[in-house]
């Protein structure tokens, strides 16, 4: 087994006594102050997290755009310098790479951003995509650090603490701003469905900026409450609710998937499982028991047959229900469709639900 | 550093028994809590069921995982802590005072293959 990788951040996080645990292949803080706590705060007022595990790949040349667009589901010819998609990278039969942004920085030059334990996956992915096409892959993820800082008062502490202007960001842009001569990418993007903004930028400038948001007292935020906050508002996390088995079409997030683009790795698969219906629903689910469903919980129809299983569950902590995500066969994926969950020696009821539990607060 | 009480009997995957008479009190400790987290479900057996020492019972839950809760002793369930059922937190404002199942024990012998305060806590130390 290979040693987990240290964040720019990591030393920081032991001296403040953050639960450490590792995660896509770093050893990263899991709570702080506790997870309850720091989903809160987040929820509520402001936090501060290290995703200096996530990967950046920068793509530029003079195929670039028609490069990115070929592998990746939403349609970057519809964006602007400044602008940012979600998406995801799929195999030809529909099932996810990854998913990831990409923002847009410049004409034929793209940025990037993957989930940390598939870096070395997609960077050779996108290599051998590649071989066909003008362009450069460039993979600077050992080069940035990245936060997030989340919550109703993200941009008053972006303004405040870091000396960030940001009230000209719309969601999902971001600009490139000279920063004690750091060139930082600052981008109203996040993962906890709260107002917030990720900042990347060189190991130091990361550091500065962590010391400050410290100093400032703004709550440092470990992956616990990360998972939580996402989950809560119906955002996947690759593993969980996206793997190389489940299609954007099988999640719900056909949305992201541009059929009307010109042809992209995977599209014929999608296209096939829109218009047929796909095998597999991801579902939310609400038991009408305490009990907790955990990831890998199988899921059975009111025979107690199985008939899926749980991709997430938590107690809910903005929302007081235990409540999870399942990947069930289609035919039980009907909201109102009495389920139950194999928790240890019992079956649990639950009913299928929409998977967003609590809204998302976004400043559009 | 986590409390440790005197005169308690300790196992290696942290519960404690409080023996009063013919009954235990069985829980978690406060090293054990601490560890988890914010507990937010405690899965706990029925009156009148049997416990094993060495098997399973229930689970405590924190937010993120689930803990197996291993009885130290064997018995019959006499009492849950039904407190715990609506404030699962309250193990993590005092693990010892809230305990989660009260055992007629069935075997006292066992309570010699437990640790002591002294012995449990060398053995969180270690």
């Amino acid at each position: 087994m290979s040693e987990n990788k240290f964040t720019c951040l990591h030393d920081k996080h032991v001296a403040q006594g953050a639960l450490m645990s590792p995660f896509g292949g770093f050893d990263m803080p899991i709570q702080y102050a506790g997870i309850v706590e720091e989903h809160n705060a987040v929820r509520n007022a402001v936090g501060v997290f290290d995703v200096s595990h996530m990967g950046e790949v920068h793509i530029t040349g003079p195929e670039a755009q028609k490069f990115v667009n070929y592998i990746f589901t939403n349609d970057i010819t519809k964006m602007e310098v400044g602008g940012i998609q979600y998406g995801m990278m799929l195999y030809p039969d529909g099932g996810t790479v990854d998913d990831l942004l990409v923002y847009t920085m410049g004409e034929n030059d793209y940025f990037l951003v993957i989930n940390a334990a598939n870096i070395d996956k997609d960077v050779a992915w996108i290599n051998e995509q590649a071989t066909n096409f003008d362009v450069i892959v460039d993979n600077q993820s050992e080069n940035y650090g990245q936060i997030a800082v989340q919550g109703p008062e993200a941009e008053k502490t972006m303004m405040d603490v870091l000396k960030l202007d940001c009230t000209d960001l719309t969601f999902y842009t971001f600009k490139v701003v000279d920063y004690n001569g750091d060139k930082i990418i600052v981008s109203r993007t996040g993962y906890t469905g709260e107002d917030g903004f990720e900042v990347y930028a060189s190991h130091d400038t990361i550091r500065d900026m962590w010391d400050m948001l410290m100093t400032a007292g703004v709550q440092p935020c470990g992956l616990g409450c990360r998972d939580t906050l996402r989950f809560e508002v119906g955002l996947p996390l690759y593993g969980d609710e996206l793997t190389a088995e489940i299609t954007p079409i099988m999640a719900g997030f056909g949305f992201f998937v541009k059929l009307d683009k010109e042809d992209f790795i995977g599209k014929d698969a999608c296209a096939k499982q829109k218009a047929e219906g796909a095998p597999k629903k991801l579902v939310g689910l609400e038991l009408h028991d305490k009990a907790i469903p955990r990831h890998g919980y199988e899921v059975c129809n009111e025979n107690d047959e199985p008939v899926g299983y749980v991709t997430t569950g938590y107690r809910g902590i903005s929302v007081d229900k235990s409540i999870a995500v399942a990947l069930v066969d289609a035919a039980y994926g009907k909201l109102g469709t009495p389920l139950k969950v194999h928790i240890r020696k019992k079956y649990f009821d639950a009913t299928v639900v929409k998977k967003k539990f609590h809204d998302k607060s976004y400043k559009k | 550093m986590s409390k440790i009480i005197e005169g308690l009997y300790y196992s290696e995957s942290h519960e404690f028994v409080k023996v009063e008479g013919d009954f235990g009190y069985v829980g978690i400790t406060d090293y054990a809590q601490h560890e988890l987290g914010n507990v937010v479900y405690v899965d706990m057996p029925e009156v009148d069921d049997e416990v094993e020492a060495g098997e399973e019972f229930g689970a405590v839950e924190s937010v993120k995982a689930a803990s197996d809760l291993v009885s130290p002793v064997s018995g019959t369930v006499v009492e849950v802590n039904e407190a715990l059922e609506d404030e699962p937190g309250l193990i993590n404002n005092d693990a010892f005072e809230n305990w989660i199942i009260k055992v007629e024990l069935s075997d006292k012998s066992e309570l010699d293959n437990l640790m002591d305060a002294e012995a449990y806590k060398a053995f969180i130390n270690e």
